[in-house]
């Protein structure tokens, strides 16, 4: 037995040491708004918080979370940065399939809570860990740069 | 475990049906009265039975219901297009109801309904779906408004030119207003007019201005449900490994009783030429695939490899194949030509990658078998589900879902075959999750091609004509069971036989070579975007040979196509053509007018040291006719042009061994936001017939980037992809 901390909620789960995060949220807990993509740290679409900082669950063992706090996408916007950049989504209507736009605003958000007037030099940084097969990065960009500079 | 019994030989890897519905011909009118008035009838049914209702006839496109909401029944999946929200913008138009009265319901497979006349059958690809809903789903809104205001002017004793409609109310003459959820048990019983006028463009409220989507607010929130996040009761997950080699099967499985003993692992099912286990999750299945042991048959294509298979092609493809397209004396224009130009084009296989994988939940049960999976082939899916489980096809039910991602992929159903195969194993439902490296290595892969290109060219250095040559393998076949009766791949050859530049002669051949075991399908932009990879590139060098301007030169040979012109020119203002570029950077270009639209992309580079690409401007201007949602189009160019790039710069498909090498997106690396700048878009605007935009972005984007490329450092690029030579972006 392990106990997660996940948006704000103490979960206690039953599961091996090296399953990942991903399917502990996915499978175990239900929740599927963070993606499999590749399982190998390649595409960013399992990208969720912890503690803050944007990591790939697809290869984070549930026991090397500990005791640290989890924020998945469904509670991304209880955090004024998570509402805004979702706000930024809409308005720039970023999404096409949107399978990857989990991870993305996750990433998104990391971004700009670390570094609230993020330049487009660091908006590259951060967010080239992030594929998108329908290649919506282009308003991607355009959504950050409107919160940033806000 | 609860059976490991091998299954008869119906899974295969071609499937079982391979695009059996398009071979009935089903060509059924666009427009279909009364199964709109039968809408009517249904108001009361519940959303969460329509596929049932549905498949009883009711609806087909509109229903309303008795608070007044309207449901839109889409023939055509969502996979990111937008395509949902653009049907119900057109529905919304002439029903005269706001968009957010509208919600969306995925068509249950019917062809007598749902099929799309452009493709024969209930797809959803070739960038048709906006042409084809066009007319039929404005008709549909309006007829149902029609009604509707007859309805009401029934009970108020008044003329029906006395009332009109507005915001989901019909309005009388004397300031009476009647709701039309108020309205539907009468309008259903009423009967449907033969002739219904559509509102001409300058009345239109909706159509033609940027509409936020209905699928988009849920995609930011994690709460979209795509096939891979769907549950339901009693469900297990399953993983498959199939034989690494194509043609492969399974001979035997062992060290099952450790594989078994990993918690939340219910059981191993094998299959021809794939073993599958079930599990609490996914990474249980994984870790119980991995230590079984299993024993292939690798079959007889284990030696097949990428050099051979190039080597096959590149032979065939100086072969006489059959004549797709004569006009003019090729032969004499070559004979006669002051000089001649010839270049040989290649294109590799490639893999679709779409980021969810192919998933598809199923349950086989004594009642027949239901499935619920992303499909742009529903029809096929369900038929070939049907044959599998020796059942009729009405009794399986498909519930068409949200897609993350297929760029064609899911107009196979391969992955849906499989999941029916492990459920007809078992008493409880399964989810197939397919890991990457399954996707991967078991896509239907877009073939590899060879372009042979031969112009004759006058004392001016401008073609008299040319003669083209395409080998390669042929989707039409691979999809349709076999070719027409002339021997002509009518998908391969678009654009070579049908080029915007106007030829005094022109033959185009195709030379069918099939890759033998690798399967091959559709992939997005299909044959318009190969052809324009081959035509834009040599067009390029044609004007390079005549040392001519390449856009005057592309201009001063399209004399007969104005709108291809002016998407030329308004790129060509956009980025600046005629102001100079540093030493060291380039511009290319390149047009396609294809699937009813019209594109120009230029690409500026700038080359850094051997083999460092630095792309810093990407302009593309479309011309799709009448843009429904104009965000939707400038979404799907931007997105487009990217994801054309991205296979041109990086992609290819190798075999070894008969397995294919790229197993995940370390192999066959995508492109990212680092590699390219933001693309600058422009939607012409105009009153045409709609147009595709789906597939149209990608198409030009491979030859504008080796255009440019060319520009900036006199090297010409033959081959695809660039990273094949080294090049990488910086």
């Amino acid at each position: 037995m392990q106990n997660l901390m996940i948006n704000g909620q103490e979960r206690e789960v039953d599961v091996p040491d090296d399953m990942p995060l991903l399917w502990v949220l996915r499978d175990v807990l239900g929740l599927t708004g963070t993606k499999y993509g590749c399982g190998i740290a390649q595409c960013g679409v399992c990208t969720v918080h912890l503690d803050g900082q944007a990591v790939r669950s697809c290869v984070l063992p549930a026991s090397a979370v500990a005791s640290r706090k989890v924020t998945t996408i469904e509670a991304i916007s209880e955090q004024p940065v998570g509402q805004a950049i979702q706000k930024a989504w809409l308005e720039h209507e970023v999404a096409q399939c949107g399978y990857c736009q989990s991870g993305q605003i996750m990433s998104a958000v990391a971004l700009l809570q670390a570094h609230p007037h993020a330049d487009d030099e660091q908006i590259v940084s951060a967010m080239s860990g992030n594929l998108c097969r329908c290649a919506t990065y282009t308003r991607i960009r355009a959504a950050i740069k409107s919160v940033s500079q806000a | 475990m609860s059976d490991t019994q091998r299954s008869p030989a119906v899974l295969s890897r071609r499937g079982v049906l391979k695009g059996g519905a398009l071979l009935s011909g089903l060509v059924i009118s666009t427009f279909l009265p009364p199964a709109i008035s039968r809408s009517f009838a249904a108001g009361t049914v519940k959303r969460a039975q329509l596929g049932d209702a549905a498949e009883k006839g009711y609806g087909a496109f509109v229903r309303v219901d008795h608070s007044g909401h309207v449901t839109v029944i889409s023939p055509k999946i969502e996979m990111g297009q937008g395509i949902q929200t653009g049907i119900a913008m057109m529905v919304a138009e002439e029903l005269e109801v706001p968009l957010s009265q509208v919600s969306i319901a995925e068509a249950p497979p019917n062809e007598q309904l749902y099929a799309d006349p452009l493709l024969h059958s209930q797809l959803t690809g070739g960038s048709t779906s906006t042409r084809y809903a066009w007319e039929p789903l404005r008709k549909a809104g309006a007829g149902a408004r029609i009604v509707l205001i007859e309805a009401a002017a029934l009970r108020w004793q008044v003329a029906p030119s006395q009332c009109r409609a507005l915001n989901g109310q019909v309005l009388g003459p004397d300031g009476q207003v009647a709701a039309y959820g108020d309205l539907v048990d009468a309008a259903a019983a009423l009967p449907l007019p033969a002739d219904i006028p559509l509102k001409p463009i300058a009345e239109f409220k909706l159509l033609g201005k940027p509409a936020q989507r209905l699928d988009t607010p849920h995609k930011v929130n994690g709460n979209a449900k795509y096939t891979i996040d769907l549950s339901v009761p009693d469900m297990l997950i399953a993983s498959t490994i199939t034989c690494p080699v194509h043609g492969g099967t399974l001979r035997g499985v062992s060290n099952e009783a450790v594989a078994l003993g990993i918690p939340g692992v219910r059981d191993i099912v094998r299959l021809d030429n794939a073993v599958a286990v079930t599990a609490s999750n996914f990474w249980a299945c994984q870790q119980a695939l991995k230590v079984l042991a299993i024993d292939w048959d690798l079959g007889p294509h284990v030696s097949l490899d990428s050099r051979q298979l190039d080597k096959s092609l590149f032979e065939a493809s100086a072969g006489e194949g059959v004549f797709a397209h004569q006009s003019g004396d090729i032969a004499a224009a070559l004979k006669n030509a002051s000089s001649r130009l010839e270049a040989i084009y290649e294109q590799p296989f490639l893999s679709h990658s779409p980021l969810e994988p192919m998933t598809c939940v199923a349950h086989v049960h004594a009642g027949g078998c239901e499935l619920w999976v992303g499909s742009q082939a529903p029809g096929i899916a369900q038929a070939g589900a049907a044959k599998i489980c020796g059942l009729p096809v009405d009794k399986v039910v498909l519930h068409n879902q949200l897609i993350g991602g297929a760029f064609g992929r899911r107009l196979e159903s391969d992955f849906i075959f499989q999941a029916v195969d492990i459920a007809r194993h078992l008493s409880y439902p399964i989810k197939l999750i397919w890991s990457r490296e399954e996707d991967m290595t078991h896509d239907c892969y877009r073939p590899q091609y060879v372009d042979r290109l031969n112009a004759a060219l006058d004392e001016d250095l401008r073609p008299v004509g040319w003669e083209h040559r395409i080998a390669g393998a042929s989707v039409v076949a691979a999809y349709l069971g076999s070719l027409p009766p002339d021997g002509v791949d009518f998908d391969v050859v678009e654009v070579a036989k049908d080029p915007v530049y106007s030829l005094a002669s022109l033959q185009v051949r195709y030379i069918r070579h099939e890759p033998e075991v690798i399967p091959v399908s559709w992939w997005r932009g299909v044959g318009p975007l190969r052809g324009t990879f081959a035509v834009e590139s040599f067009i390029d060098e044609l004007a390079h040979n005549a040392k001519v301007d390449p856009m005057e030169y592309r201009l001063s040979l399209m004399q007969s196509q104005p709108r291809a012109q002016a998407v030329l020119r308004q790129a060509a203002e956009l980025i600046g053509w005629d102001t100079p570029v540093p030493a060291g950077s380039g511009r290319g270009v390149a047009v396609s007018a294809v699937f009813g639209s019209f594109v120009a992309t230029i690409v500026e580079l700038e080359a850094q040291g051997k083999k460092g690409l630095r792309i810093k401007r990407l302009v593309s201007v479309i011309d799709c006719g009448f843009a429904h949602n104009p965000t939707s189009v400038a979404s799907q160019l931007e997105g487009g042009t990217l994801f054309g790039l991205s296979a041109a710069l990086f992609n290819e498909i190798l075999i070894e061994h008969g397995q294919v090498q790229q197993t995940n997106f370390h192999q066959y690396r995508q492109i990212r936001m680092s590699d390219a700048p933001p693309v600058e878009v422009h939607v012409v605007s105009s009153e045409e017939r709609p147009g595709g935009v789906g597939e149209t972005g990608a198409v030009p984007a491979a030859a504008a980037l080796v255009n440019a490329l060319f520009a900036a450092t006199g090297v010409r690029e033959r081959r695809l992809p660039l990273s094949r030579f080294g090049y990488f972006t910086v």
